[in-house]
């Protein structure tokens, strides 16, 4: 299992259009994603699991992935949330 | 046959068969079923035409909204993919036997009313895309159509209870002839979006969702205000002798595209409009407009879910200050508040938002805001001929505040060495009566004046003008709204300065004969009135519509004053 953790800088945190690329990526692999943000878990390839969350400025969530093709999933949306200015 | 009278907002002749933007019967029975596989799969290929029309529907969004706004329809999307929605309702299909309707409008709703719960505005807004979404999986369950106007593929009239502004912004233009609508007035969004389009409507019909059918043959009256249903073949014949005499009159109108605006007495006034991007610039210069008299910059704030940046509303500016090359741009600053929202402000809940902080008020709280937006002014002021506008203006201590914080951001900018135009006016709307009471005294300030009339003539009369019940108070020529109109004109005019008017009032063929003989010098208008309002001016006699305007400021009902230009201008 791949594993890395992100805090979210950017001012209106994890809304609309972010939340919208980190599901498409998350949706091109095999592996299954997981988000998770105080105690909470979701899958990341559901729109409406990461918005529930309500992810603001300044929160650290972890990313995992589970499968054949982890690695590069997490490659992937460490990535989108870099070009996004989402978080590091 | 059948006739429904309403307002006429946008004129012209369409006629074309019934497209209805209605939203179809979806109710439905729980049922129990035996073979849920065979459900699933009808479940399955209802989510893929879902699907396939939300991307023809994302698709033609993007080349009218632009991909800013279009972005809604791929969260669409991503609903209609999304596991934690999808595989709840298939294993409830599988494992409660239900049909399909049941197990997804079910399994919706408590999604919908969870995120509802949540005290979160964007989340809320979440839950009405849900709700979208299931809709459109459900017609087609039903097998019921959906209409979307971006859907419309053959010329067609469009019948709706009310248009949003991601409605109209979808009409394709080729097909779409003209609308007719349940509710609105004059200066009710659909209306000002029709002009803009040039398609004759019709608005305020109170029924033609419930008279007309959709392929019923239609007649949109945008002249009178009428809409005949399935008329007969010599009122059809009457129409198209009616629509080629318009035709030709338009045609008339269009060589006035470079004249002056010039009274038959030879008194000139300036023809501008009102526009609300940049991509409006085109239609004012096609239409001969002198300049622009309102350029509302709330496109810049709404409909996203961030604040603009400072380059990004530069960029803004100086497109629309470029493509009038030279001639007189006014800007208004943020006007927000009131009935507009904005999703990343929180502010908190008013009672009154019409009377509570909005436009100037907020700017002056929030200064972050006004400070960012006056930047990019400054900056852009050297690309044209800039005036900038405050909103909402009661006091001159409004004014002065909103002056000082402007002469601080402009020695800002000059002393990182940026170039600013020094002779940028400044000057307030006009749309609160204290303010037009006080006018004489603002004038010794302010730059110009701009009349804006649908918020004066709401709060004068105090009739909220979202509200049909009380819709007879908005009376643009009753007399106590002219004499606030000539209070304020005469105030600039005794200091050597100068009034625009940028309400829906400024182009109104009735109220142009008293506002040329009040002494109005700007009309603001919708680009695509311009030209009718030249060529009424050059009809007329500037000193006889002074002896007008004398009589009627004495007049004390509404009905007489426009009687009495009906006479006189007979």
């Amino acid at each position: 299992m791949a594993e890395k953790q992100f805090k979210v800088t950017s001012e209106t945190g994890i809304h609309a259009r972010p939340a919208t690329l980190l599901v498409q990526t998350a949706s091109k692999f095999d592996s299954d994603i997981n988000l998770e943000y105080k105690d909470k878990k979701v899958n990341l390839k559901s729109i409406m699991g990461v918005m529930s969350l309500g992810i603001g400025q300044g929160a650290d969530i972890t990313i995992t992935a589970e499968g054949s093709d982890a690695d590069d999933a997490l490659t992937a949306l460490e990535e989108t949330m870099r070009k996004e200015g989402l978080g590091e | 046959m059948a006739f429904l009278k309403g307002i006429a907002a946008s004129n012209g002749i369409a006629m074309a068969k019934a497209y209805r933007l209605v939203e179809p019967d979806l109710s439905f029975e729980k049922k129990t079923i035996e073979d849920s596989e065979t459900e699933v799969k009808r479940f399955r290929t209802a989510l893929e035409n879902s699907v396939d029309e939300l991307k023809a529907i994302q698709s033609h969004a993007k080349e009218s909204l632009g991909a800013d706004k279009a972005a809604i329809f791929e969260a669409h999307l991503l609903v209609l993919s999304d596991p934690e929605l999808i595989n709840p309702i298939e294993e409830k299909i599988t494992n409660e036997k239900v049909n399909a309707e049941a197990a997804l409008k079910e399994t919706a709703d408590m999604f919908v009313s969870m995120f509802e719960q949540l005290d979160n505005e964007y989340m809320k807004e979440r839950a009405a895309d849900i709700r979208d979404v299931t809709k459109r999986v459900l017609s087609h369950l039903l097998g019921v159509a959906m209409p979307n106007p971006s859907l419309i593929a053959k010329e067609a009239v469009v019948i709706a209870a009310d248009l949003t502004p991601s409605d109209t912004a979808q009409l394709n233009r080729q097909y779409v002839k003209g609308f007719a609508t349940n509710i609105g007035g004059r200066t009710s969004h659909s209306a000002i979006m029709a002009r803009s389009l040039e398609i004759p409507a019709v608005v305020g019909t109170k029924s033609a969702t419930d008279e007309i059918k959709n392929g019923d043959f239609i007649i949109v009256d945008g002249l009178k205000g009428e809409v005949h249903i399935n008329p007969t073949p010599e009122l059809v014949e009457e129409y198209k002798k009616t629509a080629a005499a318009y035709e030709l009159q338009k045609a008339e109108w269009a060589k006035l595209v470079n004249e002056k605006t010039v009274s038959k007495d030879g008194h000139q006034v300036e023809l501008v409009a009102n526009i609300g991007s940049p991509k409006d610039v085109k239609a004012v210069i096609e239409n001969g407009g002198e300049g622009v008299g309102l350029f509302r910059t709330e496109f810049l704030y709404m409909g996203r879910d961030q604040l603009s940046s400072e380059e990004e509303q530069f960029a803004a500016y100086k497109a629309v200050l470029e493509g009038l090359a030279g001639k007189p741009v006014v800007i208004r600053t943020l006007d927000i508040g009131g009935d507009k929202k904005l999703p990343y402000l929180s502010l908190p809940e008013e009672m009154n938002p019409f009377l509570g902080v909005r436009a100037i008020r907020l700017c002056l709280n929030e200064q972050d805001i006004f400070r960012t937006q006056l930047r990019a002014l400054l900056r852009a002021s050297m690309y044209g001929n800039l005036k900038i506008m405050f909103p909402m203006i009661a006091t001159l201590d409004e004014f002065r505040a909103a002056k000082k914080i402007f002469e601080e951001e402009k020695a800002k900018l000059l002393a990182e060495g940026q170039k600013v135009s020094d002779r940028i006016e400044l000057g307030i709307m006009v749309e609160i009566p204290s303010t037009a009471i006080l006018a004489d005294q603002f004038a010794k300030e302010v730059d110009f004046f701009s009349i804006g009339t649908n918020d004066l003539i709401q709060y004068t009369m105090a009739a909220d003008r979202m509200n049909q019940r009380v819709s007879y108070l908005y009376q643009p020529y009753s007399p106590s709204i002219l004499r606030l109109v000539k209070m304020v004109i005469d105030a600039a005019h005794a200091e050597g300065k100068w009034t625009g008017m940028c309400g829906e009032m400024a182009g109104d063929e009735t109220a142009i004969p008293l506002l040329l003989g009040l002494g109005l010098d700007e009309f603001s208008m919708s680009a695509t009135s311009i030209l009718k309002a030249r060529s009424q001016i050059r009809g007329l006699n500037k000193a006889d519509m002074e002896k007008l305007t004398q009589t009627v400021l004495k007049m004390q009902t509404t009905s007489q004053v426009i009687d009495a230009v009906k006479t006189a201008t007979k």
